[in-house]
């Protein structure tokens, strides 16, 4: 007799769409899966869930709230609406909110081309931002002799710290203060050059959606980033367990 | 510790307090605190000792008496007398008059009297014992009938029957939401036999709510008592109490009596020699408002960024170190001594249909009688403001009252006689709240007010989700450009839109209850916006644009 507990699979349906699903999968991987695209930014494969920038948010027949896809788990007979004028419109507005908050002037930024957000803006149609730009003045850390971070750049995904913490194991990477004045730190708020948990690895950089986090030497544009090293990690790590 | 012993305590505290003419109560808690009362009650004992008194005259320090815009209080509870703004320099002559028996109104002394509609119109459950005994002495909360009802629950009760007894009192969360208690224990209760927490939520931070406050102060052992009862009920062993390190009177006093319960053997190992063992831990919060929030908090608890996390799993099924969690409320632990010992019936007798019992307020802002008040769920708004609170002060008219804190909405007259209770104050677009309420008179500019929320909310933000963090930055920004009469009406146009984005797509309760002050004061007071932005100026004459400011 197989001691394996049996795998349950639950049938839901996303926009009208009849899919099938394992169900400890999320909406959003379900999504996947059958090619519909429920736009993200916070969301990496590989890494745990926010739930935070809520692009992910999709309507579920008799729930009166939207929930976002990437930490919702699919249920049997579950109607999901991914694409909706109304959802449309409060992604936008969220994606404008991004813009609108720090400093994101793609044309002179190192991942000009190579963005997550730019990318994101262009899928979903965000031809302008009709919120006014706070445009804070927010420093740059050039202390790491290899790395940099622009916290003007930065959208508080909270990517870096979850990579650091989770995928490295150094935790160098954190979140400090409130609201609007929340930033990414490394250490103790110590400058990022003197560290003493960074080793050095870079995946907060290659994880990072914009231009935030870069590695030094780069001009505008020229910041593409690599994230293969993630999924491969992940299987491996799934594969020894 | 059996029932007959606990009585026997009773007894033999009752006994002792039998033997005193006189008891005389002065009001320890913040408010009275904040005025002096220490010094009031230092003055009397000294002034008993010196008369000579000390065998007839007890003076003991209580917890609050509800009428704090009249501190320090005094009470003879055995003249029913209460006396307001009492100084150390009346002692001497408060002593006189219990000594004489003379007229207290012609002393020089303020006597404050207690058959008015602030003592009247009340309802006393959670508030009980509140004002009547010594909060730093587990003998007296067990003269009050203290701990009666855990040891009848464990030693008389299954935890199946403690849960029947809680869901058929129709006890409703008192942390703002009102989800039902009765169904929150038994889900817990459901998930089987393994490591289960109680949390008792105490992050107090509603701008002027001070209930919770209150109670820790005044009654710490009823809170104690309800979390043990729950943790019996749920299959808890180990408990926890979030509590603001700006409380430091109720954490010291909380302290104080927890270890008194330990020693009593109420709290801790095998309780009443049962195999039942709950043991109650303090945690103090640094002051983040949406640590209140029962994901940040238990996050905060484990030593993480009180940030909040998306809900399922709730933490009836995940919650302090992915255990099942039960999280109530202040408020709502101390309603469960008294249903347990009066029994389902006697509490769904009081309030309304769907909403139970009493509502502890904290009664501020505009009204002759500010403090903390306790009323039947199902009142009206204009008994609470105009009967208990006296009206409005120096002959305003009343404009709006907020209830809920940042979370809730600004209430206009036309509506003053709705009824309040959990769906009612939905149905008008504001919430129950945990029991905030601020009222204003017509020297109130709504816009400013809806700022000030605003602004609260946008710095108590914790910055997770996006929406919440820019969204109640760009809302508070245009506020202050309407306030500062720099707005147009498109820029109004913006604020609504802004108000249903934030409020459908943010992460928790604060963001998605942020632009409630905002929403209601759209609502009712619409003209007050439209006055701004077409240059009109403040109707309330409270905002200044630049040029007045100027000039």
């Amino acid at each position: 007799m197989s001691a394996r507990a049996p795998i349950r699979v639950k049938t839901l349906t996303i926009d009208g769409r009849e899919v099938g699903a394992r169900e400890d999968q999320t909406i959003l991987e379900v999504a996947r899966e059958n090619n519909i695209f429920i736009p993200t930014l916070c969301n990496l494969p590989g890494l745990s869930n926010a739930g935070a920038c809520r692009l992910c948010i999709v309507e579920v027949k008799g729930v009166n709230k939207l929930l976002p896809a990437c930490v919702t788990r699919v249920a049997e007979g579950m109607e999901v609406t991914v694409n909706s004028e109304r959802l449309a419109k409060f992604r936008r507005g969220i994606l404008e909110l991004v813009f609108a908050e720090r400093n994101h002037v793609c044309s002179v930024c190192v991942t000009n081309g190579h963005c997550d957000l730019q990318n994101m803006a262009l899928k979903l149609g965000m031809t302008h931002v009709h919120f006014p730009y706070q445009y804070p003045r927010m420093p740059v850390d050039a202390s790491h002799e290899r790395f940099v971070v622009d916290h003007n750049r930065c959208i508080l995904c909270a990517r870096c710290v979850r990579v650091c913490d989770e995928i490295e194991g150094a935790h160098t990477w954190d979140i400090m203060s409130r609201g609007v004045e929340c930033r990414v730190i490394t250490d103790l708020a110590q400058p990022w050059g003197k560290s003493e948990s960074c080793t050095g690895c870079g995946k907060c950089v290659q994880v990072c959606p914009t231009g935030a986090l870069s590695e030094k030497g780069k001009s505008v544009a020229e910041m593409s980033k690599r994230r293969q090293f993630l999924p491969y990690l992940t299987l491996m790590r799934e594969g020894r367990r | 510790m059996t029932i007959e012993e606990l009585h026997k305590i009773a007894q033999t505290e009752r006994d002792a307090e039998k033997k005193f003419q006189h008891h005389v109560c002065v009001c320890i808690a913040a408010g009275c605190l904040s005025s002096g009362a220490d010094h009031v009650r230092d003055a009397l004992k000294k002034e008993v000792a010196e008369s000579g008194m000390k065998n007839e005259v007890l003076v003991k320090g209580v917890g609050c008496m509800g009428l704090c815009s009249a501190g320090p209080l005094v009470t003879v509870e055995t003249e029913d007398q209460m006396f307001a703004s009492v100084t150390p320099e009346d002692a001497p002559e408060i002593i006189r008059t219990l000594d004489t028996g003379a007229d207290a109104g012609s002393s020089g002394l303020h006597p404050c009297p207690t058959n008015v509609p602030f003592f009247e119109r009340q309802k006393k459950i959670v508030l009980e014992n509140s004002g009547k005994i010594d909060p730093e002495r587990i003998e007296d909360y067990i003269a009050h009938d203290g701990y009666l009802a855990l040891v009848t629950a464990i030693t008389e009760m299954t935890p199946l029957e403690v849960i029947e007894q809680v869901k058929n009192s129709g006890l409703r969360g008192r942390g703002g939401a009102g989800y039902p208690t009765g169904l929150k224990w038994s889900t817990v209760a459901k998930t089987g036999e393994q490591e289960k927490y109680v949390i008792c939520n105490a992050d107090e931070g509603d701008p002027g709510a001070f209930m919770d406050r209150a109670v820790l102060e005044s009654d710490p052992h009823r809170v104690l008592e309800g979390m043990a009862i729950a943790a019996y009920a749920v299959g808890a062993q180990k408990g926890y109490i979030y509590v603001r390190a700006e409380y430091p009177l109720a954490v010291k006093h909380l302290k104080t009596a927890i270890k008194q319960a330990e020693r009593m053997g109420l709290l801790g190992n095998s309780i009443s020699g049962t195999r039942f063992s709950f043991h109650i831990d303090i945690r103090l919060g640094a002051g983040a408002f949406v640590c209140g929030e029962e994901t940040a908090l238990i996050a905060s608890i484990e030593g993480k960024r009180g940030t909040p996390r998306p809900r399922p799993p709730f933490p009836a099924e995940s919650g302090l170190w992915e255990c099942p969690t039960l999280i109530n409320n202040v408020e709502t632990f101390a309603n469960i001594a008294p249903i347990v010992r009066h029994g389902a019936e006697w509490f769904a007798a009081i309030g309304t249909e769907k909403s139970k019992g009493t509502k502890v307020f904290a009664l501020a802002g505009r009204v002759e009688n500010t403090g903390l008040i306790e009323v039947p769920m199902g009142i009206t708004l204009r008994e609470i403001i105009h009967q208990i609170g006296g009206g409005i002060p120096d002959g305003k008219q009343y404009k709006a009252v907020q209830t809920g804190g940042p979370s809730g909405g600004c209430i206009p007259a036309e509506h003053l006689d709705s009824p309040v209770d959990y769906e009612s104050l939905a149905r008008i677009g504001s919430i129950m709240g945990s029991g905030g309420m601020i009222v204003m008179d017509e020297t109130s500019c709504m816009v400013d007010v809806a700022k000030y929320f605003m602004e609260f909310c946008m710095s108590e933000s914790c910055g997770k989700c996006i929406p919440c963090r820019a969204g109640t930055q760009q809302m508070h920004g245009i506020l202050e450009k309407i306030t500062a009469g720099e707005a147009t009406p498109a820029d109004v146009a913006l604020l609504e839109e802004l108000c249903e984005l934030v409020r459908s797509t943010s992460l928790c309760g604060l963001g998605q209850s942020a632009p409630n002050p905002v929403v209601t004061t759209l609502k009712y007071f619409r003209d007050e916006y439209d006055a701004h932005v077409t240059g009109a100026g403040c109707p309330a004459g409270t905002c200044k644009t630049k040029d007045e400011v100027t000039v």
